[in-house]
């Protein structure tokens, strides 16, 4: 079972998703069941991440040859603490988000737990593969579920905002294509270990060819992330999907963030010869702009939802400037920004969920409209949300941004760094006091209506599992950048990778 | 053989990154289609076009590179469901939004807006 043990994150939500059609759990009145099952598959999965977690700490990175066909030929599953922690990390929020589904959401579509569970397969994948191609294959597996998740539940404006991200997505994936065949007539490799060893060796022509394969992977990479100029589909796309999906979202940018770490420092990273670190300087400009672009967008909002979704593109700036600081410290950090800043925004949406439900036709607009029942229990979330999303110390938004601040060294870096994330830090905080004080105390008088509108237990759940995460991530504080340490030191050492691979027998 | 093969991808990706920029979803989704087959004509050629070359060891003296047609393969089958998608979704936002633009609303008839605005002056 260990020895399958990397596959395993892959293949419960596989297995899982398609029992979840069959008939013990098929049908409307079935739902129970299907609550039930997804509930334990998700425990599954927690468990598997966490056990690989562990294992890759007192093991080492492991690697997994599918069908037992070895590197550079194989398909190849590569297992090292960095893509363990975000496999961790994509089952803890799958979980929160179903039980938060649970709540009655999950009731709008037949086929709700199982699409979660094929969305979570294509993260999954797209995490732990380390195969070109084998990405681009989990890049379609985890898009056509979310399709399908955006428009969950129905209505205009999921319709209007899905046409758009479908048909962004498709181009997008074309340009993938046309990525894959250039490197891969180059280097006449997908691994990506062997990517990296045979880059270095190419002839100058080649290596033209080879930067715009990469820079096109850029922009496919940053068209899932929204990076800067790519970025004007998501606060619209997050809006309009419903609280849940849009949570399970928030992880989505974070696979793209992923990639580029991924990609931009083993295959273009210091061994790449003339190709070193070329595409840096471009990540640089844009992420600081992305900041900037983002918090301006937080501010200008006019509901809770698409300022919630402006934050997501801060917090994609905030990653690339970690990224484009090249150093494995500032990754390091960057991670320990990327488990707060996922698990943070998922909770926000739930939150700004809960407010409109008991908001009326209001929904979450910032106008006046009635009074919120539970006003000091939402309002007591809202504001440890809040706090913890622009960094307040005690919870983990601090901790995120203050080792991000720290890790830069070099001054001319440090300025444009400690400025421009300090800066969009207070336009949030403006920005979301402005926000909680419409939604809270501007409510109009004596139009209570009797509706049961309390938020059920489920929703309290899982939000509360969300963010409960923050105060214990500050807590546990040291363990997590040590882990973050460890798994940035994996990342920037490809000699490691090639060595796990038993690549270099064969090179020499 | 490689200029023709080089024309037919450049024409279709040409056609297809101009059809994507239309307003109206059908011809962005006739964009989406070419631009699928550009990308798997592509995607065949990264492996070297030969004649003659067998995919299979021991068949013949002169190979062919497997990978990109199973790579090909793949993106054919991936790219038809994503395209069989994107149908019924721009036939669901018809049906939703009224009209069949990208954008889910007509764009404002500049020309008639002029007139008006004439007439009353």
């Amino acid at each position: 079972m260990t020895v399958h043990l990397a596959i395993l994150p892959i293949l419960i939500p596989m297995l899982g998703g398609l029992l979840m059609m069959l008939p013990p759990f098929a049908g409307t009145t079935k739902y129970q069941y299907r609550r039930m099952f997804s509930l334990f598959l998700m425990l599954a999965q927690l468990a598997c991440g966490v056990v690989l977690m562990t294992s890759v700490v007192t093991n080492g990175a492991i690697m997994y040859a599918v069908g037992d066909w070895q590197p550079p030929f194989g398909i190849i599953l590569y297992v090292d603490q960095l893509s363990a922690m975000l496999v961790a990390l994509g089952s803890f929020l799958g979980l929160g988000v179903t039980l938060y589904s649970f709540g009655g959401s999950d009731l709008e579509g037949k086929y709700f737990h199982s699409l979660i569970q094929f969305q979570l397969l294509g993260i999954y994948g797209a995490f732990l593969t380390n195969d070109l191609f084998n990405l681009f294959v989990f890049f379609e597996v985890l898009l056509i579920a979310s399709y399908t998740l955006l428009i969950h539940g129905g209505g205009k404006q999921k319709t209007a905002a899905n046409v758009h991200y479908v048909i962004l997505n498709l181009i997008g994936s074309s340009l993938f294509l046309f990525a894959l065949g250039t490197l891969y007539g180059i280097t006449g490799t997908l691994n990506i270990a062997d990517m990296a060893m045979r880059l270095g060796e190419l002839s100058h022509s080649d290596l033209l060819i080879a930067q715009a394969g990469g820079a096109l992977m850029l922009i496919v990479f940053g068209l899932k992330s929204a990076m800067l100029p790519l970025h004007f589909w998501l606060p619209q796309t997050y809006s309009v999907a419903s609280a849940p999906i849009a949570a399970l979202f928030a992880i989505m940018t974070k696979v793209g963030v992923y990639c580029i770490f991924r990609v931009y420092t083993v295959i273009y990273g210091d061994q790449a010869g003339e190709l070193a670190n070329v595409f840096r300087d471009w990540i640089w400009v844009f992420a600081i702009l992305g900041v900037a672009a983002g918090t301006i967008g937080a501010l200008a909002s006019t509901n809770l939802r698409m300022l919630i979704g402006n934050l997501v593109i801060v917090s994609v700036g905030t990653l690339l400037i970690a990224f484009a600081l090249g150093t494995p410290q500032a990754a390091a950090a960057g991670f320990v920004y990327l488990i707060h800043s996922t698990l943070v925004t998922a909770a926000l949406f739930l939150v700004a969920d809960m407010l409109s439900q008991q908001r009326g036709k209001a929904l979450d607009y910032f106008v006046i409209a009635r009074k919120i029942k539970q006003q000091s229990l939402l309002g007591i979330i809202f504001i440890v949300a809040a706090m913890s999303v622009a960094g307040l110390p005690p919870f983990s938004g601090f901790l995120g941004k203050l080792v991000i601040l720290q890790s830069v060294t070099q001054n001319d870096q440090r300025l444009w760094v400690w400025t421009v994330i300090l800066l969009s830090s207070l336009i949030t905080i403006v920005a979301l006091s402005r926000a909680g004080t419409t939604l809270f105390w501007r409510s109009a008088q004596g139009n209570d209506s009797d509706e049961n509108v309390h938020v059920s237990r489920w929703q309290l759940c899982g939000a509360f599992m969300l963010l409960g995460a923050s105060p214990i991530l500050t807590i546990f504080g040291a363990s997590v950048i040590e882990y973050a340490n460890g798994a940035a030191m994996q990342l920037h050492d490809i000699n490691y990778l090639i060595d796990i691979m038993n690549l270099n027998e064969e090179a020499k | 053989m490689e200029t023709v093969y080089v024309i037919c991808v450049g024409v279709l990706t040409f056609c297809g990154v101009f059809l994507c920029l239309r307003g109206r979803t059908f011809s962005v989704v006739l964009g989406l289609t070419m631009l699928s087959y550009a990308v798997n004509l592509f995607l065949f050629s990264s492996g070297r076009l030969s004649l003659n070359g067998a995919a299979i060891l021991g068949m013949a003296d002169e190979y062919a590179d497997p990978l990109p047609q199973a790579l090909t393969l793949t993106a054919i089958v991936i790219g038809f469901a994503m395209i069989a998608f994107v149908v019924i979704l721009a036939i669901r936002a018809r049906a939703d939004l009224g009209n069949d633009f990208v954008d889910g609303r007509e764009p404002p008839d500049t020309d008639k807006l002029v007139k008006k605005e004439e007439e009353k002056a």
